[in-house]
């Protein structure tokens, strides 16, 4: 055990943690580790401040919901009753198999000027989120495309994309997966 | 105005206390690290009423959590010195300790004295001795900042343990879920909300002096950048444009936010004024361009565009031009951060279909593959660049973890309910 003088001046030497209302000194002392000042970080306790944002609208997210709907998009065989346009991985092109379902909503659409659509676009929980909320909104603006091209009008569509934040299950594999990378058809 | 200022603070204070509580947080080292330094951080001894705080528990999970250095567990001590008098360093080889050190901590109503001394276990000398005050509630901090001032003494670097971390965090509420922006301290104690909404809160990204946290919120059923000061709670909408506002991330001067607007078309990079709210828009085409990010000397922007085909990093001056191709390796490299010193590039990358974290040197090119997760996400790093804080989702639950730049070490922070994503590391 050996103890010099400069433990003593090292001993004497003060740093004050400078969070909230107390200050910094440091006395003497050639020490390499000059203090790193915490409160030029900001941020001391009690003087942040938060802020809550409302539920907005209050109208339940998802698809049918808010809107008066005719018996045929309850009817399984009508195209209609499909409400959710679901995607291959990394991709934003219309399936086949969905054009049908595509079809049906613009036809109605297009006969029912007056009703107004949310196309919001999401993407399964893989990749970076923002890029996801990009993908999202290539999915919805695919379907937007294909309803503008058979005649429904720009007022009545809305694109949105949430990206990975709104998935529809929970899950971590494929099964999940395919669920969520969708475009839901939202009447207003 | 001042009156609500005051009742939503205390509204999200006594929140606050709750999301504390039912936190739970605890901080499990998931992957150690082989050439750690062996250090000994003894109890300091205690005296006056100190609450539940361990200064010494704190400095050792700081420290045996960077990396480099491998801290004794208390049990494995033979004593527990508080005075350098008391040391006999022999106990200490015989553990294989490289360095200990010791301290004292008194608690005088409302405050706090500490002292603390670091010894080279080998020679007997002494390396550093410090007295600190600290004030109610700072005992953590203080711990902290003793962590930054042993990590500095020896290796040379500055430590990054008295630095905060901002993320969004989720729980069930009802059918849906509530969305929290929150900040806490590095290791992730002492949440604290400042923005919650039903709908998704993302993408916090720091103003350079650390006072202001820019942010997407869907609160009105669409995408909009708002940008809150952090000591008065203030905040101001500054993008809202029809379609995507996104990925808002400051320049170095804070005077700009470079943002992702979809409003001409695909998703595109632009840059806003924030004091003339005029927008520049930096890349056109039909592909995904987002997630931009400022070189540190504010020269250049990187992004992710798919215009090859599959999501890759790009390089562009910031006042626009040709953008140069910068990932090569994998079929997907998305979301880059650069370290502050430039020299380093954090990524997502993507490989047989999982998601891992991987750091660029950007000298050489080198890509090195730093997480073994399947869906890891927004890697962020320390203001010293050792560690990089990331998203992982372990056993079906995003939470958020820290490994070192070398890979080496890999710690998470667990809390007990809800997920955790999207952080960002203050600077």
């Amino acid at each position: 055990m050996r103890f010099n003088k400069t433990y003593l001046a090292l001993a004497m030497t003060a740093i004050l943690v400078t969070t909230g209302c107390s200050s910094t000194e440091e006395e003497g002392l050639a020490d390499s580790t000059q203090g790193t000042d915490a409160s030029t970080s900001g941020l001391a306790d009690g003087s942040m401040s938060g802020s809550q944002f409302g539920s907005g609208n209050g109208s339940s997210f998802g698809s049918g919901s808010g809107a008066n709907l005719g018996p045929e998009f309850s009817d399984p065989s009508n195209p209609l009753s499909k409400q959710v346009i679901y995607f291959e991985i990394d991709s934003s092109q219309v399936k086949q198999e969905y054009v049908p379902v595509v079809a049906a909503h613009a036809r109605y659409l297009a006969s029912h000027p007056n009703q107004h659509v949310i196309l919001s676009g999401h993407a399964d929980e893989r990749g970076s989120s923002e890029y996801n909320i990009a993908l999202g909104e290539q999915r919805s603006k695919s379907v937007e495309r294909m309803m503008r091209s058979q005649g429904v009008t720009a007022s009545q569509l809305e694109v949105v994309s949430y990206g990975e934040e709104k998935p529809v299950v929970s899950g971590h594999d494929e099964s999940a997966w395919q669920q969520n990378r969708r475009v839901e058809v939202g009447y207003q | 105005m001042m009156l609500i200022t005051r009742i939503l603070v205390g509204g999200i204070l006594a929140g606050m206390f709750s999301v504390a509580q039912a936190a739970g947080l605890t901080i499990e080292i998931t992957k150690g690290s082989q050439t750690a330094v062996p250090i000994a951080i003894v109890p300091f001894a205690q005296q006056g009423s100190i609450g539940n705080v361990k200064l010494s528990d704190v400095i050792s999970s700081d420290l045996g959590g960077s990396g480099f250095f491998k801290a004794l567990p208390e049990d494995d001590m033979l004593t527990k010195p508080s005075e350098p008098e008391r040391v006999n360093f022999k106990d200490w080889q015989v553990l294989g300790q490289d360095y200990m050190a010791i301290g004292q901590v008194a608690g005088n109503g409302g405050s706090y004295n500490i002292q603390f001394h670091l010894f080279n276990v080998h020679n007997g000398q002494l390396l550093m001795g410090y007295r600190l005050t600290a004030g109610a509630n700072e005992l953590r901090r203080a711990a902290h900042h003793i962590s930054d001032l042993i990590y500095e003494k020896l290796t040379g670097r500055k430590g990054a343990f008295n630095t905060r971390i901002a993320y969004v965090t989720s729980v069930r509420r009802g059918n849906g879920k509530q969305f929290m922006l929150q900040v806490a301290d590095a290791d992730g104690y002492n949440p604290r909300t400042i923005a919650e909404s039903p709908e998704p809160i993302m993408a916090p990204a720091w103003s350079p002096d650390g006072s202001k946290i820019a942010y997407v919120s869907f609160h009105t059923k669409r995408s909009e950048i708002w940008v809150q000061t952090l000591a008065t709670g203030q905040r101001e909408s500054v993008s809202s444009y029809p379609g995507i506002n996104g990925a808002p991330a400051f320049s170095p001067d804070g005077s700009r936010l470079a943002i992702t607007l979809s409003k001409d078309g695909s998703p595109d990079v632009y840059v806003l004024n924030l004091g003339s709210r005029s927008l520049t828009r930096l890349t056109s085409g039909l592909s995904i361009d987002t997630e931009p990010t400022w070189s540190p000397d504010g020269s250049s922007i990187l992004f992710t565009s798919d215009q090859g085909g599959k999501p890759q990093l790009y390089l562009m001056p910031a006042s626009g031009g040709k953008a140069s191709r910068v990932t090569f390796q994998g079929d997907y490299n998305a979301r880059g951060r650069f370290s502050a010193d430039g020299r380093s590039l954090a990524m997502v990358t993507g490989s047989g279909g999982g998601y891992k974290i991987a750091v660029m040197d950007m000298a050489s090119r080198t890509v090195n593959v730093l997480t073994e997760g399947n869906l890891d996400e927004s890697p962020s790093f320390a203001p010293n660049g050792s560690m990089v804080l990331f998203a992982a989702n372990r056993g079906g639950r995003s939470a958020l973890s820290v490994v070192s730049t070398d890979g080496a070490m890999q710690q998470k922070l667990a809390f007990e309910s809800g997920e955790v994503r999207e952080p960002a590391w203050a600077p």
